[in-house]
């Protein structure tokens, strides 16, 4: 592993550490009261999921032009963080809106969106996992195509359902409230980038171990 | 060059398939049977619930069109042909539209027993816009088609490839399940707001140019090993 | 003297008529409510506690994100294994 992973992951562990505190401190959202803290851990979630998406999608791409397999392993490592963060999002949100809108699920676009993108996260993970041979570059074009297909979903669902959630609120945030979210954000953040070391050093431990057997066999 | 290969590889999947029917038979009962599942989970008191016609006809062309996409790149398995299309010195892209061109007409031909039974099934006036809800079902199916052929032929080197077609292909179709069924909705109406049907109508035509010229475009190098 | 009688009574009829259509117009809504428990005094949402949503949320985000280092963990420790044994398995070979 790189030098510099130790010591982020421990400054990772302090500031999940540190995040309770300081969202315990926060002030109460004046409508929605306490079951707005689930935002300090809802939003930099969802942002992680999109990011995940991201690289998944870049990388999935360069993989099927350029046949890095460097590439292919990032696209990989990514998705499973898609669905990881997707997942911490689509819970965390839902048990917010029981609260906030009294039920918990809207067929809004933010929502449908999301759980379709979530969606083919964990088809590129079974595609992978028991698609056999060759499914990697398959799985590249999986990634290509649920890119291609988020505007489409979007334009879909905005249409069909043009009910709306105030969540553009990032900017306008107090600085009480301000300081807490960027702290977790920064937090989940580094979280990300130490998984996706992490999750890619697995895939090349095991492109090493694969290219041993063959150099055995040989 | 590029028509002709198109047109004999359409030409090869259609003399193949009339020599036996077997797809289309077996794509057009499972289309009928889901109709009438769905009817019988719906209907309450002879009266499906509002919309539920065009959602249940465009759930058995996606039920049905997985069934005909698994079939068609099964038969193709099965003896190899794939392989040895794919080793004919004939661009990657012609042969996708003529196995493409080949689902459509599978489809379509499937499409056309489905909307009468549903006409005739839920007391909808099916034929009140003719021309308009031709459009949307035969661009819904071509994005529908575009997707899964690429797919079904991606997913022909694959494991378990019968469970993939589908968890692959329905995420990435919904914009298409929505915008048909939402279509088809509208038309259904007593009254009929045009300008709804014309946005749906765009939106289909804009996911169909953009997803065969992907599929066009990234045909050669999914399949080459 | 009937005039009048009469035109009090069908006034009287009139109102009575009224009151009845108006009180029947929302006639179940009390009488249903008076069925249920004190529970009903507040909306719905006030009723939910927010608390055990967001230890809910903060538990869950917790234990997924442990979950999941737990499991590339495991699955690289089992790699890791591997690797060295083949490792030693090459270096055994090029001896001989």
């Amino acid at each position: 592993m790189p030098k510099w992973f130790m010591p982020a992951a421990a400054t990772c562990g302090l500031m999940f550490a540190a995040s309770p505190f300081l969202i315990a401190n926060a002030p109460y959202e004046s409508t929605m009261g306490l079951v707005q803290k689930i935002f300090y851990y809802h939003m930099p979630s969802a942002g992680m999921f999109l990011i995940a998406a991201v690289v998944c999608g870049v990388a999935s791409v360069r993989y099927l032009f350029g046949g890095d397999p460097r590439q292919d392993r990032l696209a990989w490592a990514a998705a499973e963080l898609t669905v990881l963060f997707g997942a911490l999002a689509l819970v965390t949100g839902p048990l917010w809106a029981r609260k906030a809108w009294g039920v918990w699920w809207q067929w809004d676009v933010r929502l449908t969106s999301s759980l379709m993108g979530w969606m083919v996260a964990v088809a590129y993970l079974l595609l992978r996992r028991y698609g056999g041979p060759g499914s990697d570059k398959l799985a590249a074009g999986l990634a290509l195509f649920g890119m291609a297909n988020v505007p489409f979903i979007y334009i879909s669902v905005n249409y069909w359902r043009t009910i709306h959630p105030t969540t553009t609120v990032v900017p306008t945030l107090p600085v009480s409230m301000g300081v807490p979210f960027w702290f977790c954000f920064a937090a989940f953040l580094l979280l990300f980038v130490l998984l996706l070391r992490l999750r890619v050093r697995l895939e090349e431990q095991r492109a090493r171990v694969d290219a041993l057997y063959l150099s055995l066999d040989q | 060059m590029f028509a002709r290969i198109v047109w004999l590889v359409l030409r090869k999947d259609l003399t193949v398939e009339v020599r036996s029917l077997e797809i289309a038979y077996t794509t057009v009962f499972f289309a009928v049977s889901c109709v009438l599942v769905f009817a019988f989970a719906l209907v309450r008191e002879g009266q499906a619930p509002e919309d539920g016609a065009a959602g249940i006809l465009w759930i058995s062309i996606a039920f049905a069109g997985t069934l005909a996409l698994g079939r068609a790149f099964e038969r193709e398995r099965q003896s190899e042909t794939l392989r040895a299309l794919l080793l004919a010195p004939a661009p990657r892209p012609a042969i996708y539209v003529g196995k493409l061109l080949g689902i459509l007409a599978l489809l379509v031909a499937a499409e056309a027993v489905l909307l009468p039974l549903v006409a005739l099934l839920f007391q909808e006036d099916v034929f009140a816009h003719p021309v308009w809800l031709a459009a949307v079902l035969l661009t819904g199916t071509v994005g529908f088609a575009a997707v899964g052929t690429l797919f079904a032929a991606m997913l022909v080197r694959a494991r378990s490839r019968d469970v993939l077609l589908p968890v692959l292909l329905y995420p990435i179709t919904v914009p298409v399940i929505i915008a048909g069924v939402r279509a088809t909705a509208v038309l259904l109406q007593p009254e009929v707001e045009m300008a709804l049907v014309r946005f749906w109508l765009a939106l289909l035509v804009a996911f169909d140019v953009v997803f065969v010229t992907l599929a066009l475009w990234t045909f050669e190098p999914l399949m080459t090993d | 003297m009937d005039r009048t009688i009469v035109a009090t009574m069908t006034a009287l009829l009139l109102t009575g008529a009224f009151v009845a259509t108006g009180s029947a117009q929302q006639p179940q809504q009390p009488e249903q409510q008076e069925q249920f428990l004190p529970i009903e005094e507040l909306p719905p949402q006030d009723q939910l506690p927010a608390a055990p949503l967001l230890v809910t949320a903060y538990a869950f985000v917790a234990l997924a994100l442990f979950g999941y280092v737990l499991s590339v963990a495991r699955r690289l420790a089992v790699v890791q294994r591997e690797l060295e044994r083949l490792e030693s398995d090459v270096k055994g070979s090029r001896r001989t």
